[in-house]
């Protein structure tokens, strides 16, 4: 990889000082991601700030009831958090089933809201790929995009989000905070990403001199009963085909409240808003389930590989659903 | 070439827990379970595989890899490349040492060992995407590996043909399969087929794969003061990669040594000689230092071959009563011109099935790809997996158990070459199997079984693999201190290479494991075989065994020739050897320790090295295979159509076994690969640019832990009488029949029949 | 010869020092190294390359296959995705390490008898993540197959273990003997 100048920050601070002396630097976290990027030549900056040792370490339990999480708290800490195994289990979940032990115990919170995708050819640098190289193309349109999203694509690019925690978090609707030159802001979960549409390359909000410095994680009462589930080609160790956190209240057999995200379907966490509107105030039958989730696959664009997900995401909502408001009905 | 490290590895010796050692003073080795004798080196890091040997001064190397599949280089653009930090040499063909080009892999010769006969960085030319292009040497690992990055190359394209399924009508018939013949006919099966009551006929198709063992393919090159070669690689080939390298440099066989003791895993990747080791001793030469060339996992990709596409079609036909009347098994495989390997995927057909009307053909298409080599069971993997998925359709279309039908079709005698064979229990393999799985409890109805949200099904499948031995040979030493040792230039790929040969040289020794010492893994060692086809254990036994009578026989000629020695006048058929040294076969008492001789006859040692041919009278005579049967249980999830193995049994007949810790070990590892192969393994290649498109183990999935289940494995224990010991290797037999039987749960599970590898859930929803 | 006996500064792998190196103090398997590195440098590399310390192994550089599973105070990391920079003063266990001069770590002693593998490749990272694994259960960390994440099962289930190994590939197929070692090493110290 292309030498880089190191160099640790103890406070947010002194990281976006260091950052703003380099003319590409990157935050580093636990590396998961972005040692990988750099080692293949996909990134290539100048300088890496570590981020890992700044006091953003920990979880707090805000007044509201909510959660605060560092940015620099590690996978395995949140998903171990007693307050988010019992509060959120579907995070807890989603954590889990991402990557393996190793890496959820390096990777940050930071860093697994900025990973990147894992298209085969966003990694093939001999490829063409509109988010490495604008106006060059995406080899995944008509090349093997079996992996790649059906939901917020483009005609310039079909990559999924490849990311567990953050379907659950888009669920949760949590805000993300960051510190930069101009001072802190919060931005709310789903308008953190952006869709490809012409820019690809652009993929979040996030300015170059902006560094996240927490997640928080409202309330959400019925959020203890939350689930999230993971198709994919094999049992482990494997991106989602399609995943589904979901959290749903129901009072006399009526849906009272429900949150409801993909993974492995989008190019960005998806936040199934669609899907939400039709549940809401309706009967908790399988009926319902599934029409809700036609609604929301309704706007799918099916790539040469990928139509399949249509049916298989329309399946685990519903499932997932059944799952959460029929006792006894396990998977 | 300096290495600073102790060798002392070399040599593998059994150390026995003083306390629990019930072997030290007994025979009976064979069929034992011993722990395997390099364990704890493995386990404490202390085996060195290729790239851990430490050389004093060695550079680093890092490939750049053409990204077209056909053409030229026209230009390269190294200015920033060389003026990299560390950089010290940048080798094109404009700068590489003259070679000769390699000679094709040929078993029964052993200076032919290459997977590609095309000149090594010689010309502009390009063959395929992914070939070498330029090698950078530069003083640290990440200073190589960024200033490959900074190499530009222009090429002038030329029209690659890439496609199979546009060129495959192309596809000609080879002149030979392996030795064998591309086609065999014997009465009119065409026409039994469209006479018969009841008949299959499917295509079966299979993606390329890639080995992936764990160890990226490594290479240390060094050449010493005198002009000669110092290689340390990862290969399954010692003798011949020695024998390869000395042709391609021009070399005299014993200017080149290469070390190969722990490999890391192979499955086939390592056997044929591929252009990172040249590169690696060629960069080295020009670079004046020793260099160090350890492939990148995508490296592996595009360099090193798998196995080939391959599309079958097999045609059964029958009478109700579930008699076979009719078979034709043909398969069409991809190869480039400068591999020209035919994978023998119609091997199966030839021994499996009594059938009087047969026809059994192969053909290949030319395509511009990496060489495609062997890759476990090359052939009866992917053979078995269209001709047993096609046994179960037409067992099902007959309403016939799969078992049953596969008995009344069972062969006397070698359908195609009317040999006896060897050693066949084909049929008790499944009675035992039946039992102990519970395959009565399989409901032929697909779709009966179901467990909440999953449906069950029960499959089975036959495991066929050929029995080989190759020429090989063996040095045997016994000392004046009643220690024994055997030298041969194996490998150790995770077969327990050490352990077995430990094993069975001591009992024809007759003396305790801990006396018993094996060096391997240098080509200054007798030759070996590579350790393909499954072969290296008893190909080396064999020689063993010859090297031991020459032994026996120098020291009972010392022991003739001392008058006061209890064997004075035994002859060679009066005695054998036990309790560590010859002993008469008729006064049990009377003989004498290999210490005792030795001492009394003055002499430090007697040594003897002997080398087997090819065993062609047995081979012209009989049918030598190992056999099994694959019991799988599935469950596939109604929702989602993810396909989950629950339960497996494997029952095999594979002669006796010598070490049935490792054996079994071996079994269950073909199996999961087994797993992998009918369920997620696959090479995506990209036929727009002829580019693999997920050269990592991230994007090809091989089997995790939580995707096995507790694999059972039984066998019979059944000694072939034709072989050394009776003994079969066993590394390639687990993968046969096991995506057949996987694809036969699923059909019994769900009643969908899926005929093109892996299954994944998008067939299943 | 192995230098890595040695306490202080090692000799830097090429033999020059560049200005943009920086001194890294690894403490591994007891004992420090102070090592002048180029921040690219992993820790995979700086334990093979630098401290010749080749027990732990190089898959695929990628983070895919776990062979190059370390224990970063006690928690199992992937040294190949670890620069050695970030692990300045981390104290670091390798397969190297837990062996005593008088006897294998239990598990490695089970790895042997119930043959957890077979070309030995992936080992080492095998048997260390394996102890970090029992250490995350231990502490009471959730798998993707625990059924109730709420309230962790108390017992190290075949899978749990399964799931919680997968993240360490193994070609040759050693699995069932892997669970077997893990299960009889772990199972009966499960305290909670």
């Amino acid at each position: 990889m292309k030498p880089f100048a190191y160099a640790k920050a103890v406070d947010a601070a002194t990281a976006i000082t260091l950052r703003s002396q380099f003319a590409t630097a990157r935050f580093l976290g636990g590396g998961t991601n972005l040692v990988d990027l750099v080692r293949q030549g996909i990134e290539r900056p100048d300088a890496l700030v570590d981020v890992t040792g700044l006091p953003n370490d920990r979880i707090d339990e805000l007044a509201d009831g909510g959660l605060s999480v560092g940015a620099a708290v590690r996978n395995t800490a949140v998903a171990k958090h007693r307050l988010v195994r019992g509060r959120y289990p579907a995070l807890a979940q989603a954590i889990v089933s991402g990557a393996s032990g190793q890496i959820r115990n390096m990777a940050t919170v930071g860093g697994n809201l900025m990973q990147r995708t894992r298209c085969d050819y966003f990694y093939d640098m001999a490829a063409n790929c509109n988010k490495r190289h604008p106006g060059s193309g995406c080899d995944a349109i008509d090349g093997f995009n079996r992996m790649h999203a059906i939901l917020g694509t483009s005609e310039r690019c079909i990559a999924a989000h490849p990311s567990d925690m953050c379907v659950a978090l888009t669920a949760l609707d949590a805000t993300i905070h960051v510190e930069g030159t101009r001072g802190e802001r919060s931005i709310p979960f789903d308008a953190f990403y952006h869709l490809p549409g012409d820019t690809p390359h652009i993929e979040t909000v996030l300015q170059p001199d902006e560094l996240i410095t927490s997640v928080q994680i409202p309330p959400l009462g019925f959020a203890n009963n939350s689930i999230y589930r993971k198709v994919r080609d094999r049992s482990s160790y494997a991106f989602a085909l399609v995943s589904v956190a979901a959290a749903i209240a129901i009072a006399d057999g009526t849906i009272t409240a429900v949150r409801l995200a993909l993974g492995g379907v989008a190019a960005k966490p998806w936040r199934a808003h669609v899907a939400e509107r039709a549940l809401l105030g309706n009967a908790a039958t399988p009926e319902t389930f599934r029409r809700a989730a036609e609604a929301e696959l309704a706007s799918a664009r099916a790539a040469s590989h990928n139509g399949f997900k249509i049916e298989l995401a329309t399946r685990t909502i519903t499932g997932v659903l059944r799952e959460l408001t029929e006792p006894g009905d396990a998977r | 070439m300096k290495v600073t490290q102790s060798s002392s590895e070399t040599t593998a010796r059994y150390a026995p827990d003083p306390a629990t050692d019930p072997l030290r003073h007994t025979h009976g080795y064979i069929g034992k379970s011993v722990s395997r004798v390099d364990g704890v080196l493995k386990v404490t890091g202390g085996a060195h595989f290729a790239a851990e040997f430490d050389v004093e001064h060695v550079a680093y190397a890092a490939l750049v890899c053409s990204t077209i599949a056909k053409g030229r280089v026209v230009a390269f653009d190294l200015s920033e490349a060389k003026a990299a930090p560390g950089v010290l040499v940048v080798m094109t063909h404009e700068n590489a040492p003259t070679m000769n080009a390699p000679s094709l892999v040929n078993m029964e010769k052993p200076k032919s060992f290459a997977a590609s006969n095309l000149p090594i960085m010689q010309t502009a030319a390009v063959r395929w995407n992914g070939q070498p292009v330029a090698v950078v040497v530069a003083e640290t690992l990440d200073q190589a590996g960024y200033a490959a990055s900074l190499v530009r190359v222009t090429y002038d394209e030329e029209t690659p043909r890439l496609s199979f399924d546009d060129l495959k009508a192309e596809a000609t018939p080879p002149t030979d399969v392996l030795g064998e013949p591309a086609e065999i006919t014997i009465g009119d099966a065409h026409q039994a087929l469209a006479d018969a009551e009841v008949s299959v006929d499917a295509l079966y198709r299979t993606p390329p794969y890639n080995h992936n063992a764990i160890e990226p393919h490594a290479t240390i090159a060094g050449w010493n003061d005198d002009g000669s070669l110092t290689v340390f690689d990862s290969t399954q080939a010692v003798s011949g990669y020695r024998y390869t390298l000395a042709d391609v440099f021009g070399l005299a066989d014993d200017k080149v040594q290469v070390v190969a003791r722990f490999v890391g895993g192979a499955f086939g990747g390592k056997t044929g000689f591929w252009q990172n080791t040249v590169l690696c001793a060629a960069a080295s030469k020009i670079a004046n230092r020793p260099v160090k060339l350890t492939l990148s996992r995508q490296d592996v990709f595009r360099v090193v071959g798998g196995r080939t596409v391959a599309e079958q079609r097999v045609a059964l036909g029958a009478r109700r009563d579930g008699t076979l009347t009719a078979l034709i098994h043909t398969g069409t495989t991809a190869t480039p011109d400068h591999a020209r390997y035919a994978e023998q995927c119609t091997f199966p057909p030839r021994h499996m099935y009594a059938v009087k009307d047969l026809f059994i053909g192969q053909r290949v298409v030319n395509l511009d790809t990496v060489a495609n080599t062997w890759m476990r069971a090359p052939g009866e993997s992917i053979g078995t997996f269209a001709l047993e998925s096609a046994i179960d359709e037409l067992a099902h279309t007959l309403k016939i158990d799969p078992i049953a039908f596969r008995r009344i079709n069972e062969p006397t005698k070698d359908p195609t070459s009317g040999n006896e064979f060897s050693s066949r229990h084909l049929n008790e393999a499944y009675d035992r199997g039946a039992a102990q799985f519970g395959w009565h409890r399989r409901q032929a109805e697909p779709r009966s079984q179901r467990d909440g949200r999953w449906l069950i099904g029960q499959g089975v499948a036959s495991a066929y693999y050929p029995a080989l031995r190759f020429p090989g040979s063996a040095r045997v030493r016994i000392s004046a201190d009643g220690t024994a040792s055997v030298q041969a230039a194996a490998n150790e790929m995770g077969m327990g290479t050490a352990t077995a040969q430990i094993q069975c040289a001591a009992e024809r020794l007759g003396l305790p494991m801990d006396k018993v010492a094996f060096q391997y893994g240098d080509s200054r060692l007798p030759d070996s075989p590579t350790a393909g086809g499954s072969c290296q254990t008893v190909s080396i036994v064999a020689a063993v065994h010859a090297a031991v009578e020459a032994v026996h026989r120098k020291l009972l000629t010392l022991a003739n020739a001392d008058d006061t020695s209890p064997l004075a006048h035994a002859t060679f058929d009066q005695v054998d050897a036990r309790a560590g040294g010859l002993f008469r076969t008729d006064y049990p008492n009377r003989g004498a320790t290999y210490a005792s001789i030795l001492q009394r006859a003055g002499q430090e040692y007697a040594e003897a090295e002997a080398s087997t041919a090819m065993p062609l009278e047995l081979m012209m005579k009989y049918s030598a295979a190992s056999y099994g049967a694959q019991f799988c249980e599935v469950r596939v999830n109604v929702e989602s159509g993810e396909t989950r193995v629950s339960r497996w049994l494997g029952s095999f007949d594979c002669g006796r076994v010598v070490n049935p810790k490792t054996v079994v070990s071996q079994l269950r590892g073909a199996i999961i690969m087994g797993i992998g192969m009918a369920l997620m393994e696959e090479t995506l290649f990209d036929e727009r640019k002829g580019r693999i498109a997920n050269p990592s183990l991230a994007a090809y999935h091989v089997p995790v832990n939580l995707d096995v289940p507790r694999i059972e494995i039984i066998y019979n224990d059944i000694p072939d009488p034709q072989m050394p010991l009776g003994a079969h290797g066993v590394g390639e037999l687990g993968i046969t029949g096991a995506a057949a039987a996987i694809a036969n749960a699923v059909f019994n599970a769900t009643g969908k029949r899926i005929r093109r590898l892996p299954i994944t859930l998008d067939d299943l929803l | 010869m192995n230098d890595a006996g040695d306490n202080g500064p090692a000799r830097p792998h090429d033999g020059t020092d560049r200005a943009d190196d920086f001194t890294v103090r690894l403490r591994v398997n007891g004992r420090a190294h102070d090592l002048r590195l180029d921040p690219r440098v992993s820790l995979l590399d700086a334990f093979r390359e630098h401290l010749h310390l080749t027990g732990t192994k190089k898959g695929c550089n990628q983070g895919a296959c776990g062979a190059c599973t370390v224990l970063a105070d006690g928690e199992r990391i992937l040294s190949c995705l670890a620069l050695a920079v970030q692990y300045d003063g981390r104290d670091l266990t390798t397969i190297e390490g837990l062996a005593t001069d008088h006897a294998l770590h239990p598990l490695q002693a089970a790895f042997v008898e119930h043959d957890g593998f077979q070309c030995g490749y992936c080992t080492a990272g095998q048997i260390c993540s394996a102890i970090g694994m029992f250490n995350e259960f231990q502490d009471g960390v959730p798998s993707a197959v625990t059924a109730n994440v709420s309230s962790p099962t108390p017992e190290l289930t075949e899978e749990e273990i399964k799931e919680r190994m997968s993240g360490n590939l193994c070609r040759c197929g050693a699995y069932v003997g892997i669970c077997d070692a893990v299960r009889e090493t772990f199972a009966n110290k499960v305290t909670r």
